[in-house]
């Protein structure tokens, strides 16, 4: 193997020190026994967590956060699944556009989509609740749904299907017993990122929440106490660490995807 | 061709019977205006090069593809309107198709689960079609953990066991390697003799017709140019067309000098003037531009020095493809730059002829075709 350049590889350390070092901080002071977050360390303690355990707004706004991730996760997997096997096996006239439509939002800023929604929600009439917060995560949810399942949908060698037809399968269970045992990993992949997108979306979530915070939400609202700051600490690396775990599910769904579509 | 007689006892049971089949896919018309009757218990083929619509004849036999016009009629029951999976058809995929998250089991037994079967039942006639196709014991096996070859008789055996009365093969060898091919063909002869279920086949592949059809549809550009048994396909060829597709066929000019009732003189390029009984070539064809055709078997190569023919001529040898058991000689035809090929069986103890030696062709006329 060849040796990196000097230039290169002071490049890359670089890149991941800026990249990694504000996340290493978290775990470092979320253990540490003082409420200024300064060096040098004071000592180590469990407060930081043991107090997230009795912070009632914090269970409120987790309990919040999760079900609009769950169910936002479910209805976009959902949509996904639809808008992915239409693209992938039908044709009708304005196919293109509407694909173009639904992806949209991967690359509408957030803050337009949060202040569009809030704007039409006010004008209806609809009182903001956490609803409407699934509302919005479904819209930014749908696109990545669909990039995932597309490509289960559209590899899938379309005779597998004709054959379950031929072998005397209705369409629906052709569905029931091929195309979705095939495309289930896909699914999985699908409803965990979302549940992840979800689960720490900031800007739609503050503009339709309403009364009731979502965790990010309340993570903000929390940075204005200084004195709460190790208790965020102390979260964040609790969610950092939930985040690591479903994106290692999440790859290891994609990955069995890919093989069980990729031998068909 | 076991089960020709038994065609002709039941010359009345049709299976298969389609009438003016049309169908385009935008603008191309890829099968125009076909009629076919296929009968009961026959081993069929259709032939032809790639995109001749071939495959498209066959899925909408299956009901995967629905028919722009005509009607498409099995075991005496119209099947307009009546999708795939209410045909008393089943198919084996070109990619074979095996479900991939489903076992050898599982795959075979796909289709009689809607049958409710008792589940003793059930695995007794899977396991019976395993056995059938030589995959005993392979009940647990998942499927991607099959050979090729093993994965096109699970195919085959998911096919079998829901009883069709017609068995539809899409191109099932064509990705199996020479041996296990041939090996293959031979063992869809056996199945198909055993259980008399009508076999369709589609392939390009000439000699596969050849050795496994009862019957033969020669397709061009969503037509059929021939059809008929193997041997009169290959021994008389209706067109130029054919002749060349099948097998091997040395093509000369001719043209009409004279004709009457009974016979034609054709002034054929090179060899001369030759007479023909008239029937050989259809009344209408026109007669100024011939095409006379012989295969490279019909030419015999005179070896001994006392080797007599009819006609005779002496040529030299500019090209050898040696098989083993034939030889096919490259020669060129006396005052003629056409160059010919002429083969020769090699018997034990016969010399294999090196370039550039002179050897001695006979031939006589009834070895040569008449063709528009």
């Amino acid at each position: 193997m060849k040796k990196p350049s000097v230039f290169l590889f002071t490049f890359v350390v670089i890149y991941l020190v800026f990249l990694y070092a504000p996340i290493m901080l978290l775990p470092i002071f979320a253990f540490n026994d003082s409420s200024i977050i300064a060096f040098p360390l004071s000592g180590f303690t469990m407060d930081w967590f043991i107090g997230l355990m009795s912070e009632n707004t914090l269970h409120r706004a987790l309990k919040n956060s999760l079900i609009i991730a769950v169910t936002a996760a479910v209805i976009s997997t959902c949509f996904g699944i639809l808008t992915a096997r239409a693209m992938a096996r039908h044709d009708f006239i304005g196919k293109r556009p509407s694909f173009g439509l639904i992806m949209a939002p991967l690359f509408l800023p957030e803050i337009i989509i949060g202040v569009a929604l809030l704007i039409v929600l006010i004008q209806l009439g609809v009182s903001l609740n956490i609803w409407t917060v699934i509302l919005g995560h479904i819209l930014i949810c749908t696109p990545f749904s669909v990039s995932i399942l597309y490509s289960a949908f559209n590899n899938m060698d379309r005779s597998i299907e004709e054959a379950s037809l031929d072998l005397g399968e209705t369409r629906f269970g052709t569905f029931r017993r091929v195309i979705f045992p095939l495309v289930k990993p896909g699914v999985i992949a699908s409803i965990l990122i979302c549940f992840t997108i979800s689960l720490d979306e900031f800007v739609i979530a503050f503009f339709l929440t309403g009364v009731e915070p979502t965790l990010p939400v309340y993570i903000w609202a929390q940075l204005r106490f200084p004195s709460k700051l190790p208790s965020i600490m102390a979260l964040g690396f609790i969610l950092l660490l939930i985040s690591l775990i479903l994106l290692a599910v999440f790859e290891y769904y994609r990955r069995k995807s890919e093989k069980l579509i990729g031998k068909s | 061709m076991a089960s020709k007689n038994m065609m002709n006892e039941q010359k009345h049971e049709q299976m298969v019977e389609l009438s003016n089949i049309r169908k385009s896919f935008g603008k191309l018309e890829v099968v125009k205006g076909i009629d076919l009757n296929i009968a009961k218990g026959e081993f069929f083929s259709l032939l032809g090069p790639s995109g001749c619509g071939k495959t498209t004849l066959l899925r909408m036999i299956a009901g995967l593809e629905v028919p722009d016009d005509g009607v498409v009629v099995i075991n005496q029951q119209s099947m307009n309107g009546v999708d795939a999976n209410k045909r008393p058809t089943n198919m084996v995929f070109q990619s074979y198709a095996i479900f991939p998250h489903l076992n050898v089991g599982e795959n075979v037994a796909y289709g009689l689960i809607k049958q409710r079967l008792p589940k003793a039942e059930l695995r007794k006639r899977v396991d019976a079609m395993l056995k059938m196709v030589d995959l005993d014991g392979y009940y647990d096996r998942p499927s991607y953990a099959l050979s090729g070859g093993q994965r096109q008789r699970v195919a085959l055996a998911r096919a079998l066991i829901l009883e069709p009365k017609v068995l539809l093969l899409d191109e099932p060898l064509s990705a199996l390697d020479k041996k296990l091919r041939e090996q293959m063909q031979d063992e869809l002869r056996r199945i198909q003799r055993t259980l008399g279920i009508t076999f369709i086949l589609v392939t390009h592949d000439q000699e596969e017709a050849l050795i496994m059809s009862d019957r033969i549809a020669v397709m061009f550009d969503g037509n059929i140019a021939q059809l008929g048994t193997p041997q009169e396909i290959y021994d008389k060829p209706v067109s130029r067309r054919v002749a060349s597709f099948i097998g091997v066929m040395n093509f000369l000019d001719g043209k009409c000098i004279s004709k009457n009732k009974t016979s034609i003189v054709v002034d054929v390029e090179s060899l001369g003037q030759i007479t023909f009984p008239r029937d050989i070539i259809p009344d209408d064809t026109s007669l100024d531009q011939l095409c006379v055709g012989f295969r490279p078997e019909m030419f015999t190569i005179l070896y001994n020095k006392k080797d007599k023919a009819e006609n005779e001529f002496s040529s030299i040898v500019k090209n050898v493809d040696y098989y083993g058991d034939m030889s096919y000689y490259t020669l060129s035809l006396p005052n003629s730059d056409k160059d010919i090929m002429v083969s020769m069986r090699n018997t034990s103890g016969r010399y294999v002829y090196d370039l550039g030696e002179t050897i001695r062709v006979g031939w006589r006329s009834s070895s040569l075709l008449v063709l528009n």
